[in-house]
């Protein structure tokens, strides 16, 4: 029965480990699927506390039926899992108790009679309130029943189902959901129930808490929940593709943490659960789009852009203003563009990467003067620049004194669009202060 | 066990009189606390704290190699402070929302505790750290010093809650208010969190951390029922957590012990939250300031008196054509609810004749002041509030009820003034129709 399929290293993966990773995997992206509407709809906490509040349904089931008859017990659990979403509004409607205390108030009281229920059943039962915490995901197959012929542990036969409901529900109800966290109001004037849909969602995480109790306890549970959707968040702009990638995660790290569980002997539930709250801290840092280090990467290179450009029409307008007189300027030392545009290690680095692009000339070392290609890629810029000065003069009345800031900001923004349509509104020859505007690049 | 919980509360065992005396010192200070958190909207920034202690515990254990109570709490404060950072930086930095970071911590800290304490204890010397009295509390194992160490604590909490009391008072009620002060108020914001995160980890050897919060939040929740003065709420917080903290710790060292894989015996912290619970559903129910008894009974009362004054104008209305308000009227010739007539009847506003009813003579001074009213603020309307004639009767339904006298007498103040204050009851502005029925109105 429980014979090795293949080893890793020195370990022999057997039968029971892959039911116990396909429970754990099934487990996970149960919760990950509907996580990522909690997310959404800034509802995690509701989750945390129907998570907590199910302890006592179950040990209440229990107490009355005697035996750990699945469906007795989520039953229970469910009742007061709903009635801890329903609780929570009521005392904050009508109670007037903050929502976030409303919510503290319920689910602790609710948890800690199920901790006490438990205590008390646990005196002649084998009901372990150890696995409140970190659930008997490792005892998975030992529990099995025969289905189809097969011996399948009941924990995996039930977190599959739930897997398989909570696909179907989020593929049939996708567009209401969708709707619904994003827009409540626009829902309820098109006819979809807000309310309805909260509490089917509701119900659905208070089922899939049920499930996977006996695999993770009550409070992990709630790491499966939010932190592969909270991950996702990060990662995709589309709900279809966050659901995607939260499921995808969320088997990751049921393989990866029962894996690294079994390596350091620890819990698997446990492993897993802090395993996601890595992958999350790694996003924060690592999305492409959304993370801090790709948030600074855009703001810094945006920087040397900016940076770039000053410096380039800095030494264009010395060259025009030479150009009137019959000597040509004298290049500018590399401390005085600093000092103009941007001082420090950003100025630099634009300095260098126009030197390289061979827009300045750096002969001989220490000054800078501008290159003919130079000219020609600053001529854009001062023309951006003088166009958005006419257009503030004429169009906003600015005064002259008023005009180079602004247009100094705006100049890096101008795209050859705006460009032409401010030239092609205001047909001009020279800005407000007399200075030529140059024409377009013979490119375009 | 009633005669041994009376001993244990009288402080008569020297044993549990310390234990006793550091879980009140606990409940009080945690409720003081609390109810700035509750109040500032982070009720449940301390259940992450909480939760994020455990990793923080085993850590502790794992460095000092032994059972070392402030070095456990060392711990845990470390984890605490950087969990309270965690959520505020992924609130500040990510488009992800706080109570999904306040989620993230509370299943992954605890998940990151889980593993550390379980491969503790499948070392052969780790059941000697006694870390799963941690997840539940478990007051009977505090020492003397330990006990004295978390009333230090409270005190200090205590006593810092009082210095900053008026600066706390501003950053729960009108951040922007403190900020505009001059008042560093992220700053307010920060100690406010470190205290609550002290708090929690002094409490956790009693309470635990799974359920640590309910002593931040539960005590002055149930306290703002009773008032609505910050300075009382706070007392009353701490009374109830004080309360919660000895009766929970009394009951779980004196009720008989089941025989628990988990908790062997009554774990401290459910008992604790459980008492919480009950002063909380005490006050819910009996606040007579925002309970829910006083609130139905209010407004009931008020739903009788609308229906009443409802009654006495609509008798006023029909019998204003004739001029005789002392007239006899019957259901028929004046439809209305008798659910009203009865209550005026026992109010002594209308009487009852051999052919019908009719009104007394304090029915016709009350009917008269309510038609009055209503036909004041009518004109009010009219003219103040530029409202149509035909659209003001159901305002002015809505509010002749709730109308205070002084409004009333600004009122008529102001019609004099201007010389236009009718001598009596004013003519109705429009033409008449029936009042809205008493379930119509919300207080």
């Amino acid at each position: 029965m429980n014979e090795a399929w293949f080893t890793i290293g020195d370990y022999e993966v057997r039968n029971d480990d892959l039911w116990i990773v396909g429970t754990a995997i099934c487990c996970a992206v149960s919760c990950a699927i509907l996580g990522c509407f909690l997310v959404l709809r800034r509802m995690s906490l509701l989750g945390d506390a129907i998570s907590h509040a199910i302890l006592p349904g179950l040990a209440a089931a229990f107490m009355l039926t005697g035996s750990r008859e699945p469906m007795a017990m989520l039953g229970g659990a469910l009742v007061v899992g709903v009635v801890t979403a329903f609780l929570s509004t009521a005392l904050h409607r009508w109670g007037r108790v903050p929502e976030d205390a409303a919510m503290g108030v319920v689910f602790t009281s609710l948890f800690a009679i199920g901790v006490v229920l438990i205590t008390w059943v646990a005196r002649d039962v084998d009901l372990d309130p150890g696995c409140v915490l970190y659930g008997l995901i490792e005892f998975t197959p030992f529990d099995t029943a025969s289905i189809a012929g097969f011996e399948i542990p009941r924990s995996f036969a039930w977190l599959f189902a739930i897997l398989v409901i909570n696909a179907t529900l989020v593929w049939i109800f996708f567009k209401e959901l969708k709707i619904v966290s994003f827009d409540p109001a626009l829902a309820t004037t098109i006819g979809i129930s807000a309310v309805l849909v909260h509490y089917g969602l509701m119900t659905a995480v208070a089922a899939t808490a049920v499930a996977s109790f006996e695999a993770v306890g009550s409070i992990l549970v709630i790491a499966m929940l939010v932190a592969p959707g909270a991950t996702a968040q990060l990662l995709s702009d589309r709900l279809s593709r966050m659901i995607w990638i939260a499921a995808a995660l969320a088997a990751f790290s049921a393989v990866l943490g029962y894996a690294l569980a079994v390596w350091i002997n620890t819990s698997v539930a446990g492993m897993i659960a802090s395993l996601s709250l890595g992958i999350f801290a790694v996003t924060v840092f690592a999305a492409p789009r959304h993370g801090l280090i790709a948030r600074e990467v855009r703001r810094l290179s945006l920087a040397i852009r900016i940076a770039q450009e000053d410096a380039l029409s800095l030494l264009y307008r010395r060259h025009e203003r030479a150009a009137g007189a019959a000597a040509s300027a004298p290049p500018l030392t590399k401390h005085a563009i600093l000092e103009a545009t941007r001082a420090g290690l950003i100025g630099r680095v634009a300095l260098r990467r126009l030197r390289r692009l061979g827009l300045v000339d750096a002969t001989p070392p220490g000054s800078i003067s501008v290159t003919p290609r130079g000219l020609e890629a600053a001529a854009p810029l001062i023309r951006g620049h003088r166009l958005w000065e006419s257009f503030l003069a004429r169009d906003l009345n600015l005064p002259l004194d008023h005009l180079h800031e602004p247009a100094h900001r705006a100049e890096h923004f101008l795209s050859e669009e705006i460009r032409e349509r401010l030239q092609a509104e205001r047909p001009e020859a020279s800005d407000p202060h007399g200075r030529p505007i140059p024409p377009p690049s013979p490119r375009s | 066990m009633f005669d041994e919980l009376l001993r244990l509360l009288t402080l008569q065992d020297a044993n549990t009189r310390t234990v006793l005396l550091g879980a009140t010192a606990l409940g009080i200070a945690s409720a003081v606390v609390g109810s700035f958190a509750v109040l500032r909207r982070r009720a449940l920034v301390g259940d992450a704290v909480s939760h994020a202690a455990l990793p923080g515990l085993c850590l502790a254990y794992l460095v000092i190699g032994d059972r070392n109570f402030a070095a456990f709490l060392a711990g845990a404060l470390v984890m605490g402070v950087g969990a309270a950072a965690f959520i505020a930086l992924v609130k500040a930095w990510t488009r992800v929302k706080e109570d999904a970071a306040i989620a993230l911590v509370i299943g992954g800290f605890f998940g990151l505790g889980i593993v550390l304490s379980r491969s503790i204890q499948n070392e052969p010397s780790g059941n000697r750290a006694g870390l799963d009295g941690f997840i539940f509390g478990k007051a009977a194992s505090m020492v003397a010093s330990d006990a004295a160490l978390i009333g230090a604590i409270g005190a200090g909490v205590i006593a810092c809650v009082a210095l900053l009391f008026k600066e706390f008072r501003v950053l729960c009620f009108d951040r922007d208010f403190a900020s505009s002060q001059g008042w560093p108020s992220l700053l307010l914001d920060l100690l406010l969190m470190t205290l609550v995160c002290v708090c929690t980890v002094a409490g956790l050897p009693a309470v635990g951390v799974v359920l640590m919060v309910s002593l931040l939040v539960i005590p002055p929740a149930a306290a703002r029922f009773w008032t609505n003065r910050l300075g009382t709420m706070v007392c009353l917080a701490g009374a109830f957590g004080g309360a919660a903290g000895a009766l929970g710790t009394g009951l779980s060292a004196t009720l008989p012990a089941p025989a628990s894989a988990l908790t062997r015996g009554w774990p401290t912290g459910p008992l604790i939250t459980l008492v919480a619970a009950a002063i909380f559903v005490i006050s819910l129910l009996a606040a007579p300031k925002r309970g829910v008894a006083a609130d139905l009974v209010r407004r009931w009362t008020l739903r009788r008196r609308v229906a009443r004054q409802n009654l006495l104008r609509r008798v006023y209305e029909a019998l204003e054509p004739r001029g005789d308000f002392a007239a006899v009227w019957t259901q028929e010739s004046i439809p209305h609810s008798s659910r009203a007539l009865r209550s005026a009847l026992r109010a002594g506003l209308v009487e009852r004749t051999e052919t019908g009813f009719r009104l007394s003579a304090t029915g016709r001074a009350a009917a008269a002041r309510v038609v009055r009213a209503h036909r004041l603020w009518e004109i009010y309307l009219i003219t103040q509030a530029q409202i149509a004639p035909d659209h003001v009767d159901r305002d002015a339904d809505q509010i002749e009820h709730v109308l205070p006298p002084e409004t009333l007498a600004t009122l008529e103040a102001k019609l004099a003034e201007e010389g236009r204050l009718p001598a009596g009851v004013p003519r109705s502005p429009h033409r008449i129709g029936a009042p809205v029925e008493a379930g119509a109105l919300r207080p």
